[in-house]
């Protein structure tokens, strides 16, 4: 689908692709299609405040993370204080606050990952990765966390890599993965 | 496997009877399915007989605490207002650690979500439904995000459903990672652009809920399950279950199972049959040792405890609870110390903070038990944990405090043992 094709009622709920993301530069909202979705979100709800949670995702589905500069340019499309902003941002774990390696690896080490040796995929992560938690890689692959429940308890270990999910995950399994990311 | 397969026979698929058929995800491959009848049949009707349906048909919510739907639905004004519209939240923000069966439902039937929000929206007379997905459930919500934007272009949603006159948008919204937007009144203050903190109630979501307006929220599977209780009957969905827990339920089944996954059950099936029968008790012939039922935030039963019915008021009785229907199981070699730290890490990582005694209970709790995990833990431990149980239960804004004390009581109830050893710094009483 492109871009311009999106429906205003999916329009705040678009999943990213951080691999794709454009590169950092001016503002967010100068394009013809932020505004066209900044508008479609609007469109859904009866208060502007309601759009920040959409607009915070797009930021991050567009740039893969979420800078106080993208956090004032958004304060000032919702008439919002930039502290409300932060406020509201530094709540949730996902807008990313600052920059990450190319690929996100999430490991699920909540309790029904934790009893399928989550701990170990995620040390093998950490060791084929050669960084410590939250850290950006040297070639600036990738950065590795630790996440709770995603959903996938049954499947245990349930990792997500940027917008997918691996499950079943061992740690024999942890560079077959690696290997298959650009 | 030596252990008898019966969990074909034992499974009962009404809700769950598209999952794995790819052909029903799409619009054309639904209708072709009996899809969006119901909807049509509901536009006949008038929104009090669909409650009245829903409400004898005694389903129960599905997102945890089990309240009957169609008496929620009542609470809900007669009339709207132009200026005070109703609205329906569909929560799909599924973030107990056990659980993951909205998914399921979102990923093969999209189209059997959205009627049943239609036909929950017609009943209480909302005008717009949002569904407020979890962050992390990228796949899912572009699943969701399709059969949306379908049902839009032929009708199902928006003005003048199906030539019918009675008009209603519905909107997809998606969250961004925080456990607590899963309780109904974080996820409404989530949806207006708030922190995701739950407020006190009064006021209730049918007085003054989003945006200050009469709101409903239901998870799921609740939605979901209308559908197929209209088109059939409240009758038809009492075969199942019983007299107090109708119908059937998905079962996510997690920890160290044979067989794990999602599993459609009749209501009221022992426990024990649905660990052992179904999901072939532990792999490799192990022992289980324990198993939180419905996920989390429940208590721990032993495997001496299992011969429970799995209805609401069957583990009630068995002193745990049904919840999400989550069971999480852990066998012999399982250090149930080490499992509580890392369940009231869980807690202490998602409380909101408006609360003192969750903020710091739930922090205080994961340090003591890491610190017994160490091997510095002290007798006296035990009176600092059931004391922070006092404090944790009943006490603040949500229940998200009394969440991480019915496993940590129950553990410290039941597996005594194991603290002690660890304290005494014994060898863990895991095999
Ligand atoms: C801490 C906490 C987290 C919750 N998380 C969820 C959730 O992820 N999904 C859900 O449907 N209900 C969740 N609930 C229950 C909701 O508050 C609410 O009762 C439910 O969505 C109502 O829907 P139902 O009546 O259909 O069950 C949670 C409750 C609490 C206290
Ligand atoms: S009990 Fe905990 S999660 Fe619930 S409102 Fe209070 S601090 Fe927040
Ligand atoms: S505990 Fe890992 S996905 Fe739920």
């Amino acid at each position: 689908m492109k871009e311009t094709e999106i429906h205003p009622a999916v329009a705040s709920a678009q999943p990213y692709q951080l691999a794709e993301r454009e590169e950092d530069t001016g503002l967010l909202f100068e394009s013809e299609e932020a505004r066209d979705r900044l508008r479609k979100v609007l469109s859904r709800y009866p208060v502007k405040r309601a759009a920040l949670g959409p607009l915070l995702n797009y930021a991050r589905e567009k740039r893969g993370w979420v800078s106080v500069e993208a956090m004032e340019e958004i304060a000032e499309q919702l008439e919002l204080t930039p502290a409300y902003v932060r406020s509201v941002a530094t709540f949730y774990t996902m807008y990313n606050l600052h920059p990450l390696g190319r690929h996100l690896i999430q490991v699920c080490t909540c309790i029904a990952c934790h009893l399928n040796r989550a701990d170990d995929v995620f040390e093998r992560f950490l060791d084929e990765t050669g960084t410590r938690p939250g850290e950006i890689s040297e070639d600036g692959r990738f950065t590795v966390m630790e996440v709770e429940c995603l959903g996938a308890c049954g499947f245990a270990t349930a990792v997500q890599i940027n917008d997918e999910y691996f499950e079943g995950v061992t740690p024999e399994k942890v560079v077959e993965i690696l290997e298959g990311l650009d | 496997m030596s252990y008898p397969h019966r969990h074909e026979m034992e499974t009962t698929t009404i809700l769950s009877r598209y999952h794995g058929d790819p052909e029903a995800l799409g619009l054309e491959g639904w209708l072709e399915r009996g899809g969006y009848a119901t909807l049509k049949k509901a536009l006949d009707m008038q929104p009090d007989e669909i409650t009245e349906i829903v409400k004898e048909s005694g389903l129960r919510g599905r997102g945890g605490a089990g309240f009957p739907t169609g008496l929620k639905w009542t609470f809900m004004p007669k009339e709207p207002s132009s200026d005070r519209p109703h609205y329906l939240c569909c929560n799909a923000d599924e973030s107990e650690p056990g659980a993951f069966k909205d998914r399921e439902i979102i990923r093969w039937t999209p189209h059997l979500l959205i009627e049943g929000c239609l036909i929950a929206a017609r009943a209480i007379r909302a005008d717009h439904v949002y569904i407020y997905v979890r962050g992390e459930y990228f796949p899912v919500t572009r699943t969701l995000n399709t059969a949306v934007t379908e049902a839009y272009e032929a009708g199902h949603i928006g003005d003048d459903i199906l030539g019918s006159g009675w008009s209603c948008d519905l909107t997809v919204h998606i969250g961004a990672g925080a456990y607590i937007a899963g309780e109904e009144t974080g996820l409404m203050n989530s949806l207006q652009g708030d922190r995701a903190e739950p407020w006190i109630k009064p006021p209730f979501p049918a007085q003054a809920g989003v945006f200050g307006m009469p709101t409903t929220v239901n998870n799921v599977e609740t939605l979901a399950s209308v559908p197929m209780i209209l088109e059939n009957g409240a009758e038809w969905y009492r075969q199942w279950g019983t007299e107090k827990s109708p119908g059937t339920k998905l079962w996510c089944c997690s920890g160290h199972l044979s067989r794990p996954g999602n599993y459609e059950l009749a209501l009221g099936l022992p426990l024990r049959d649905i660990i052992y029968d179904i999901c072939g008790g532990a792999p490799n012939g192990k022992r289980v040792r324990a198993v939180i039922p419905g996920g989390s935030s429940t208590a721990f039963l032993t495997d001496d405890e299992l011969d429970c019915e799995t209805t609401y008021e069957g583990l009630m009785e068995a002193g745990s609870s049904l919840g999400t229907a989550s069971p999480i199981v852990m066998d012999e070699t399982t250090c149930l110390l080490k499992a509580m730290r890392r369940i009231a890490h869980f807690y202490a990582h998602e409380s909101c903070g408006q609360c003192v005694q969750c903020r710091e209970g739930t922090l205080w709790i994961t340090k003591i038990l890491r610190r017994i995990e160490d091997g510095d833990g002290r007798m006296e431990d035990f009176d600092t944990l059931y004391h922070l149980c006092e404090q944790l239960t009943g006490r603040t804004i949500c229940v998200l405090a009394d969440s991480v004390v019915f496993p940590l009581r129950s553990s410290l109830d039941k597996f005594r043992d194991e603290y002690e050893a660890h304290i005494r710094r014994d060898a863990c009483t895991a095999t």
